[in-house]
């Protein structure tokens, strides 16, 4: 599967789109449909078939476990971060309206970066736990032998 | 899509069962899209038919690609999976008739949420205004179940490397 030059050449042809698709949906899920989950699965979905066609090793190296790690956290403390954020603007605990001169602004501004919180964990996660499966194999071989 | 849950249920070679599973999931993603609910058909097909099946393909290789034949007679699961079909069909005999405008939801809250959420929170997708807005919280919950998850499995399958240290700094003190 490895060596097979028609899937090589077509993942990389195919892999910029997905995560442009990814970001797209991200950032136009105000206006389209999309969001935050759909955006991290995505992104998710585009290094997976990075590691299918390119093998694991090389997308560890490219999104390491540590990152990904680091990212599942990262990820509901940005959500969190920003209840956090409207409390000491005098709001409460997720609530937008004060994170902006304009209520309409902080609301925006809320939702996006509550967005973000939720692309980054979704993100991880996914790519964690195949991380995890795919590994199960090869870490087993390498324990026995 | 009967077809195919059919197939699942009667194949025994795990590969087609995971390739049927793809592509039910597909065809609920489209019947999501004639629906209107297009976040949902999304995540159907990027979470069902795509990461779902690389995991069932990972889990395939990592035990073995034919499934071991029934030891008990289905009869008992069979009798429980009839029952509560039987009763979730009956609950929904008390819910309003399919896109029926008079159902209470229809009255109550949806109004609401098309006619203020744009002009309050200046997002015209309704969908992303109440997710991440009017049920904050919901979301924030949701996220932490996904981040859950995310610890559970690395709790549970990640590979112990600190073992062999371990036993080396027993050694040492052993020494």
């Amino acid at each position: 599967m490895r060596l097979d030059i028609v899937l090589r050449v077509l993942a990389k042809l195919l892999i910029p789109f997905a995560l442009m698709f990814a970001s797209y949906v991200q950032f136009h899920g105000d206006f389209g449909p999309g969001g935050g989950f759909q955006a991290g699965v995505i992104i998710a979905a585009a290094v997976i078939f990075y590691a299918v066609i390119y093998g694991l090793p090389s997308a560890r190296k490219v999104v390491p476990d540590g990152v990904i790690e680091a990212m599942i956290a990262l990820g509901v403390l940005i959500y969190a971060g920003v209840g956090v954020v409207g409390m000491l603007l005098g709001g409460n605990f997720l609530d937008y309206f004060v994170l902006a001169h304009d209520t309409v602004h902080g609301q925006h501004r809320g939702i996006f970066w509550v967005e973000v919180g939720v692309a980054v964990t979704v993100s991880a996660v996914m790519l964690k736990i195949f991380y995890v499966f795919a590994a199960r194999r090869r870490d087993a071989e390498e324990e026995s032998s | 899509m009967g077809a195919a849950a059919i197939g699942i249920a009667r194949q025994r070679n795990l590969f087609g069962v995971v390739l049927l599973g793809g592509i039910y999931s597909f065809l609920m993603a489209t019947l999501l899209v004639v629906l209107d609910a297009v976040d949902v058909a999304m995540t159907e097909a990027a979470v069902g038919a795509g990461i779902s099946t690389v995991l069932l393909l990972g889990a395939i290789y990592l035990t073995g690609s034919t499934e071991s034949g029934p030891i008990h007679k289905p009869w008992l699961p069979l009798f429980v999976v009839i029952v509560t079909g039987g009763m979730l069909v009956y609950g929904t005999l008390g819910l309003p008739a399919f896109s029926d405008p008079q159902a209470p939801i229809h009255q109550h809250v949806a109004p609401r949420y098309l006619t203020e959420a744009p002009v309050k929170t200046g997002v015209p997708n309704v969908v992303t205004a109440v997710l991440a807005s009017y049920r904050g919280y919901d979301t924030l919950g949701e996220t932490t179940v996904v981040f859950t998850a995310g610890i559970g499995v690395i709790a549970l399958l990640r590979r112990r490397k600190p073992r062999v240290r371990r036993d080396d700094t027993d050694r040492r003190a052993g020494q």
